[in-house]
């Protein structure tokens, strides 16, 4: 005990007080395209500010723009923990706008969106290079998280030593297999949730608390 | 490739093996360059040595900026996942280093598809243009 460590201590109380009082730190909702990170962000907002972050939809690219809201309060155990959610496109690595055709969009409809979509993606990216303390994956229970792009990204967050929590979603849907993303990704620990009936969102409010708090 | 000669006959495949030796000392923008320049001209690129998740997070911004309605969809891209036995290599954490280095193949998206994927297979499909 010394000079040092006095010193070590120091700093570490001043860096608690800098991120924990003063700034919100914020946090990307990550994963791939139709996971339910709208879904999420908006039952978040909902259940601590009032007002939702953005439109959610079952086409695919829903969210083309990166969208933040500020100062989210969320009250565990007396504490309360203020973060900035951050909801971001859906990832991936191909964008094909007669996908959209699919849906009844017309032509040009679909090509704008196909454009915006890989805006979005480019952006998602950047922020997570830049801009995000902490990342919330969100990941579709019933389809096979064993994907090239969830191995990248979660890859890229690891690799940044960013804290991730991985959500499982859609656990109200009969096909849902929590356990396959809990093989699929041992190394980090996983919640199960149904953002859409907000099933389990005690237990995801606790570990965000957990992580990012 | 730039210094690769492509056959007259349009109806094969091309498939680029690109040495960890080549990729060494090349920027990251180098290395992307590389790898869609080879995409774009519907070849398939095989790196002996993978990215890094830099690389991979900063390849897959530039193939967004790139992709074009009815010329170019973007890329599907394939490495072995990560496997348990890597989690808990005691002699890579003691040295303080991960091995990142996995043969990765990637593709035009609208010319290959994963059939089969683990820890030790990558089995792939690919059609002509």
């Amino acid at each position: 005990m010394g000079l040092f460590t006095e010193l070590k201590d120091s700093i570490s109380r001043a860096a608690s007080t800098l991120f924990s009082e003063e700034d919100p730190k914020r946090i990307g909702i990550y994963g791939p395209p139709n996971a339910g990170k709208t879904t999420l962000a908006n039952r978040i907002a909902r259940d601590w500010t009032g007002d939702a972050v953005g439109p959610e939809s079952h086409v695919p690219h829903e969210t083309r723009r990166a969208r933040r809201k500020e100062d989210v309060e969320i009250e565990r155990d007396g504490k309360t923990v203020n973060i900035d959610i951050v909801d971001t496109p859906g990832v991936t690595t191909k964008v094909d706008y007669t996908e959209f055709l699919e849906h009844d969009m017309e032509k040009d409809d679909a090509v704008r969106r196909s454009r915006e979509a890989t805006e979005g993606v480019a952006e998602a990216m950047h922020w997570l290079r830049e801009d995000v303390d902490g990342v919330i994956y969100v990941l579709d229970s019933t389809e096979d998280p064993f994907t090239q792009v969830n191995t990248m990204l979660i890859g890229i967050i690891e690799s940044q030593d960013l804290p991730v929590l991985i959500l499982a979603n859609k656990i109200d849907l009969d096909e849902s297999s929590v356990q396959r993303i809990r093989n699929a990704y041992p190394q980090h620990e996983t919640t199960e949730l149904s953002a859409l009936e907000g099933d389990n969102m005690d237990e995801v409010y606790d570990q965000i608390a957990e992580y990012f708090g | 490739m730039a210094e690769a000669k492509h056959p007259e006959d349009e109806d094969g495949v091309q498939i680029d093996l690109i040495s960890a030796e080549r990729m060494d000392g090349k920027t990251t923008m180098e290395k992307i360059r590389m790898i869609l320049d080879g995409v774009r001209d519907n070849n398939i690129v095989i790196l002996e040595a993978g990215l890094t998740p830099d690389e991979e997070s900063r390849l897959i911004e530039v193939t967004m900026t790139e992709i074009s309605p009815d010329e170019f969809n973007g890329i599907e891209i394939e490495t072995y996942p990560k496997s348990q036995a890597d989690d808990s290599s005691l002699l890579g954490r003691l040295m303080g280093k991960e091995e990142t280095k996995k043969l990765t193949v990637i593709g035009p998206a609208n010319q290959i598809e994963t059939l089969h994927k683990d820890e030790t297979l990558i089995s792939a499909l690919v059609s002509r243009k």
